[in-house]
């Protein structure tokens, strides 16, 4: 903990946001809590409306319907400049005709600080985030990554208690967009004030964040921790939209009479979502069978495409234990790593003990541990 | 084959050229040597004076009249013209229902020869029947004559002009607005600045620029435009509202003096030079050019 900051993060929770334009919903029944203190995603496609809901939040939007709390307020109809929070925008907002260390110090000019106090926070400011050498530059003589590190500095120098960040690491090359993330990560965590951070990027979300909104079409699709979203996603929109390659969604068709079975004991149509990496090659019979219709080798590992009856599907194997194309390998998967969806709305369906359930359908699932090993199918 | 390349070259440019010089820089030349001249007066043809014209210039009281009109006037139409036009800028960029009309409305007077302008006030200032008296007629306040008063007379020319060059620098206003990226008064927004703090740090700062090209433009417009004043008060009552250009070309054509003509118009000249560069040094350093 770096000694002088004392920002302390105040929760956000937006109820009911409804933000309507002539003719397009951009944002439809939005709730979503945001704990003080913690780094929260809001990840989706392009379009979902990201980055109204954090305008909204910001004050510069004014939301159709719905009531947003800040702490234990309701600023529904607070402007922006009496909001008491920070912003770094995607195109990071600095102005031109203004030297960095006036940028970063402008919150605290309009808000009438002390030129002492102005004076030491800047310091220290440019000291967190190495941009001492340039502080009498002007934003057009850096490059991208110092610009963002400026754009941050005025966002923290006067603690503001939340944070909103829309996209700002997508201008970035992929090397410096690494090391920010870990230094944003590290501020968030140093000072202590709520992150509501905005991206399109699963992998930023998914490694940054607490907790990760997923929104689809303005609506919240799930919100969890990176870890529940992967292993428990909510809906199938969810189930495709993280991980790489994304989740196989099967109809259970494709896999027979235990697939007939299973749908029957649930009562609906019903897609099996299993994941590329949950799927083995088993040595013995194996859960289901797929055929090889091409393999992607990629060096430690392979990305194997198939079909499961006629569904496709792909399977991540080592990259040593290549199948041939045109055979067929028999695959284990444990139950746990079945996730099943209703096939009409896409919601997942509960299945408190999916073990017994598959074994009652007729899937003859790999149990945890005793998968099976990875075998060199080459070598005898 | 060097030669014949400047041969082209020279060619090349020999018809812009000729036509700068035909029509700038000789007549410049031939007005500076005017100026050391004397008039031709019937059979008498000019004769070198040397600096003759000058010391009658200095000692002129019309002279130091109308400069001293041409400052007031520069005073009162630069920087409330441009004032205004920021004004009208910030009003008709933002969105609402008929803003074309009312940007088209504002431009209006730019659009129009000064000499129209001129009579539509000469119809607003006519004493007893024109519009400013009919109002206040209405208010049983007795007739005006703003036009007919050397009180009055500069005052009534300077609304004139701002009327008319207001909505020219507010297009140019308009323009620099329209570049400046939103997210900027968004972030100031945030980072707790109201409309005047974004204006005054933001906005306008970025706006020199073209603060900086209005104002050479308004300085040159103050000393250029004098159409109104045939038709409003030919420099009346008394040189009350005769500004330098008008007295030079009262000089020139109406009494034929052109050696003195010549000599007032080279300290225009002059005057106009120092302004432009004194306003270039003096804003050099606020203007932030992207
Ligand atoms: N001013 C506006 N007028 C009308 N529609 C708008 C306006 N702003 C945004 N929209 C619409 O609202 C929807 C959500 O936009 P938003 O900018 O929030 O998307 P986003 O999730 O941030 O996308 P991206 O990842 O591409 O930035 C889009 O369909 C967009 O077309
Ligand atoms: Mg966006």
């Amino acid at each position: 903990m770096s000694p002088g900051f004392t920002a302390r993060g105040r929760a956000i929770r937006l109820e009911s946001i409804v933000k309507r334009w002539d003719d397009t919903v951009a944002l439809d029944q939005v709730h979503i809590d945001v704990a003080p203190g913690s780094f929260t995603a809001l990840l989706g496609p392009s379009g979902c409306g990201k980055s109204t809901l954090l305008r909204i939040v910001a004050g510069l939007e004014q939301a159709s319907a719905g009531r947003v709390m800040i702490g234990e307020e309701d600023v529904t109809d607070r402007p922006a400049d009496k909001r008491d929070l920070s912003m770094v925008f995607q195109s990071y907002a600095l102005f031109p005709h203004l030297s960095v260390a006036e940028n970063i110090i402008f919150g605290l000019r309009t808000r009438g600080v002390k030129r002492s106090e102005r004076q030491a926070r800047l310091e220290r400011v440019a000291h967190l985030l190495g941009l001492e050498a340039l502080l009498e530059r002007k934003p057009s003589a850096l490059s991208g990554g110092q610009q963002q590190r400026v754009a941050l500095g005025r966002a923290v120098i006067a603690e503001r208690s939340i944070c909103l960040m829309d996209e700002p690491l997508s201008n970035l090359d992929a090397k410096l967009r690494q090391t920010m993330r870990t230094e944003l990560r590290a501020l968030q965590r140093e000072l202590g004030f709520t992150m509501l951070y905005v991206t399109h990027d699963q992998v930023e979300a998914i490694t940054m964040a607490d907790r990760v909104v997923l929104m689809n079409a303005g609506r919240v699709e799930q919100a969890a921790t990176p870890t529940e979203l992967y292993e428990r996603p909510a809906t199938t929109f969810a189930a495709r939209f993280i991980g790489t390659p994304p989740m196989n969604l099967i109809p259970a068709a494709a896999f027979g009479q235990a697939g007939l079975r299973l749908e029957r004991a649930l009562g609906v149509a019903v897609q099996v979502g299993i994941r590329p990496e949950a799927m083995h090659p088993a040595h013995g019979a194996g859960t289901f069978e797929m055929r090889v219709t091409g393999v992607e080798y990629l060096g430690a590992d392979a990305l194997v495409q198939g079909r499961i009856g006629e569904a496709p599907a792909q399977m991540r194997v080592p990259g040593h234990a290549m199948p041939e194309v045109g055979s067929t390998v028999a695959v284990s998967v444990a139950a746990d790593e079945f996730h099943v969806f209703d096939a009409g709305t896409g919601a997942r369906l509960a299945t408190p003990d999916p073990a017994s359930l598959l074994a009652r359908t007729g899937f003859s699932v790999a149990t945890r541990g005793a998968e099976a090993p990875v075998i060199n199918q080459r070598t005898p | 084959m060097l030669s014949r390349q400047w041969i082209h070259g020279w060619l090349l440019l020999l018809p812009a050229l000729a036509f700068i010089f035909l029509f700038t820089h000789i007549p410049a030349i031939t007005t500076i040597w005017n100026s050391f001249q004397s008039t031709p007066r019937g059979r008498r043809p000019s004769q070198f004076v040397g600096l003759d014209n000058y010391e009658r210039l200095i000692g002129d009281p019309v002279f130091w009249k109308v400069l001293v009109n041409n400052l007031w006037f520069a005073l009162g139409t630069i920087p409330v013209s441009i004032a205004l036009s920021i004004a009208m800028a910030l009003f008709v960029n933002r969105a609402f229902a008929g803003r074309s009309l009312v940007r088209m409305a504002y431009f209006t007077p730019t659009v129009l020869p000064l000499i129209a302008v001129a009579n539509i006030w000469l119809f607003f200032y006519t004493p007893g029947f024109g519009l400013i008296d009919q109002v206040l007629g209405a208010f049983g306040r007795g007739q005006s004559n703003l036009l007919g008063s050397p009180d009055t007379a500069l005052g009534a020319i300077i609304v004139v002009s701002i009327w008319k060059e207001a909505g020219f620098f507010m297009i140019f206003y308009l323009a620099a607005l329209q570049a400046i990226p939103p997210q900027l008064a968004e972030a100031a927004r945030i980072e707790g600045a109201g409309g005047w703090t974004i204006f005054r740090r933001i906005t306008f700062p970025m706006m020199m620029p073209t603060t900086l090209f209005v104002s050479v433009n308004a300085v040159i417009n103050a000393f250029r435009l004098v159409d109104h004043i045939f038709i409003l008060t030919g420099g009346g009552p008394d040189n009350a509202s005769s500004l330098l250009l008008y007295y030079i070309y009262e000089t020139s054509f109406r009494f034929w003096d052109t050696a003195y003509g010549a000599t007032l118009t080279v300290v225009m000249l002059a005057l106009l030079g120092l302004f432009a560069i004194g306003q270039f040094f003096l804003f050099d350093r606020k203007v932030h050019y992207k």
